[in-house]
């Protein structure tokens, strides 16, 4: 991939609630966002801004009412739900607020999850990468151990190595701090940082937090559903 | 994790075991219904063999006889008006079978009857002293009637050879006469005909209206008492399927132009009554069925509540709305399974339990029963089925559910 195409491209975003209904709502105003690769952008903005409705539109959770959205190049508003779904498992990886892991699987079963839903079976070279990406943020020691046991930094830790099993150009960072102490949301936001120098991952990271969004390469900001200038 | 299973089978495998305590009960109550299917359909087919057993070893699959005399009523040529209104019943004298021999070859042929045997039956009286008895008399071709009728497995005094002057009898004829193996037995028939024979065996046949009635003699011996030198009155047949019997009797009849009466026709009541049954096993598997789905649906459609959250994740990292639905579809199968296999298990179990305390007066078995592979088979395969079907408007739920409203709870 080009490292002069953007990897992200919003072109006057709509998103509108309850079309056509009495209690129609436009959350979002004409998004206009081009994030480049390896690009770090941290999204702030008061709560029921429309910034979560901005990330599952940039990841392909929700479509725009109205606007162009491309991923890797590619212009989606086009796309049936089964392309959607292709294009988000193999560019997009998420990290949500709450970890949010699947309590019947191990921290590396969770990080092998897209892998395996993305061949249809397991294989050795999963096992592989699943313990390398969860030895990259420090998790070794962790691997085999019920994603229930793990503390709220841990399985933080192990979203975000899920989040980069498919190698993904873009990783959606919906506040995953927002539930940690301090020393583990810097540990979060580090490791987030690392990846996006090391790979050239391009990273949306939602946050509250002015000081973790002032080390981002760049910050926008939602108010009332539109970018603030 | 195996690494040959699929995608949705490792899911759905770790769903079950996450959810043990949801998932033993369900399994428990398929389990439950799968038994009550297995041990009743077990028992009523070794009923119903049973009844057929007994009741094919004391008779023929098929019996051909003479056509019965029919009165045609009088007509008027012109008009095709009946002159007479009443048409009264004829008597059914004792007929034989016109050119049996060339009727009884021309069956023996057909691939479905494996053994044909002529006899000559007819009424007689069986006196000694003062006491008499009406009796059926069948003479018989012993080589070829104890194929079709193991008499010699029902003698329980004197021997199954056969002479010109020995006759068979039932255990309550040989006890209202007086009579052992070797005494003699003055028998007459309608025609006046008369023989003195030497009681040669007494036969318990399970039935005392046949205990009591029937006798068995050498076909000549009948021939010569009925007046029917040298033809015969019944030919006897067997079949290899005993259930396609009808069918048979119904070729034959075509074939020979004679009346062909085949067991399922004789016993029609038995059938009625196996009918009546097989319905009411339909109706309590059928119900069983229902209720074990029932059961799968709404442990299904908990469990895709309980995780939405976790679908919501699975859609976002990319795992498609075909997957999700076969991840749940493949849960409801695998609980039909487990519960068919554990099911099958506790009917099979309950079966034998069945049969080992569960005795006649004399401590022999009540009837045997047979457990039948197909009967599991079946079995596994309907509740997976069931499970599949059950699974399915849960598992429609679950793909159908948007992402972004299962990500938020």
């Amino acid at each position: 991939m080009s490292t002069q195409l953007p990897v992200l491209e919003l072109r006057g975003i709509v998103k509108t609630f309850n079309l056509g209904q009495p209690n129609e709502t436009e959350v979002l105003h004409g998004i206009d966002l081009v994030l480049q690769h390896g690009e770090f952008c941290s999204v702030i903005g008061p709560s029921g801004s429309g910034k979560s409705t901005l990330l599952n539109i940039v990841g392909l959770l929700d479509r725009p009412t109205r606007g162009t959205l491309s991923v890797c190049q590619q212009e989606t508003t086009t796309l049936n739900d089964s392309a959607l779904t292709q294009l988000r498992g193999h560019s997009i990886g998420f990290v949500f607020q709450y970890h949010h892991l699947i309590s019947a699987f191990s921290a590396i079963e969770n990080v092998m999850m897209p892998m395996v839903g993305d061949a249809g079976m397991f294989t050795d070279a999963m096992r592989e990468r699943a313990a390398a990406l969860l030895d990259s943020v420090g998790l070794t020691r962790w691997k085999d151990a019920p994603s229930t046991q793990l503390s709220g930094g841990q399985q933080q830790r192990v979203a975000v190595a899920r989040a980069l099993a498919m190698k993904p150009a873009l990783i959606l960072a919906d506040e995953p701090t927002g539930n940690l102490d301090s020393k583990s949301a810097d540990a979060v936001f580090d490791l987030l940082l690392s990846v996006s120098r090391e790979q050239g991952t391009s990273v949306l990271f939602v946050t509250h937090n002015a000081a973790l969004s002032a080390r981002c390469d760049k910050t926008i900001e939602v108010v009332d559903g539109r970018l603030k200038p | 994790m195996i690494a040959w299973l699929p995608f949705e089978a490792w899911v759905s495998l770790r769903f079950m075991r996450e959810g043990k305590v949801q998932t033993s009960f369900i399994v428990g109550g398929i389990s439950i219904g799968v038994a009550v299917i297995v041990f009743m359909s077990a028992l009523l087919s070794g009923l119903q063999s049973n009844f057929v057993r007994r009741a094919l070893t004391g008779q023929a699959h098929i019996q051909v006889l003479p056509l019965k005399e029919v009165v045609r009523p009088l007509r008027d040529h012109e008009s095709a008006w009946r002159e007479s209104a009443t048409v009264q019943a004829p008597l059914q004298r004792l007929k034989s079978i016109d050119q049996w021999q060339s009727a009884a070859a021309q069956i023996a042929y057909m691939p479905e009857v494996s053994v044909v045997s002529p006899a000559a039956t007819g009424s007689a009286l069986v006196t000694r002293g003062d006491a008499s008895r009406a009796i059926t008399l069948t003479g018989i071709t012993p080589e070829l009637y104890y194929q079709i009728v193991p008499l010699p497995e029902k003698i329980v005094r004197g021997q199954a050879h056969m002479e010109v002057d020995t006759i068979f009898i039932g255990t309550d004829l040989a006890t209202d006469l007086g009579v052992t193996v070797g005494d003699k037995l003055r028998v007459s028939a309608a025609n006046d005909s008369v023989n003195t024979l030497k009681v040669a065996a007494i036969f318990d046949l399970g039935n005392k209206g046949a205990n009591s009635r029937s006798t068995f003699v050498a076909l000549r011996t009948a021939q010569s008492l009925l007046g029917l030198t040298g033809r015969v009155s019944v030919l006897d047949i067997t079949v290899h399927d005993v259930y396609a019997a009808e069918v048979v009797a119904q070729r034959i009849s075509a074939l020979t132009h004679l009346e062909a009466d085949s067991w399922i026709k004789t016993n029609e009541q038995f059938f009625t009554a196996v009918h009546a049954q097989t319905t009411a096993n339909t109706a309590i598997r059928f119900f069983v069925a229902l209720s074990v789905g029932f059961g799968i649906a709404s442990v299904l459609v908990v469990s895709v509540v309980q995780r939405s959250r976790e679908i919501g994740i699975f859609r976002a990292m990319g795992i498609t709305r075909g997957q999700i639905l076969r991840i749940f579809l493949l849960q409801g199968g695998l609980l039909g399974l487990l519960g068919a296999i554990s099911g099958s298990l506790m009917g099979g179990t309950a079966l034998v339990l069945w049969q080992r305390f569960e005795r006649n007066a004399d401590g022999s078995v009540m009837f045997p029963l047979t457990l039948d592979p197909w009967l599991f088979i079946q079995a596994l395969v309907l509740a997976s089925l069931t499970g599949l079907i059950a699974a399915f408007a849960p598992a429609m739920r679950a793909a159908r559910l948007d992402p972004v409203v299962a990500i938020r709870g």
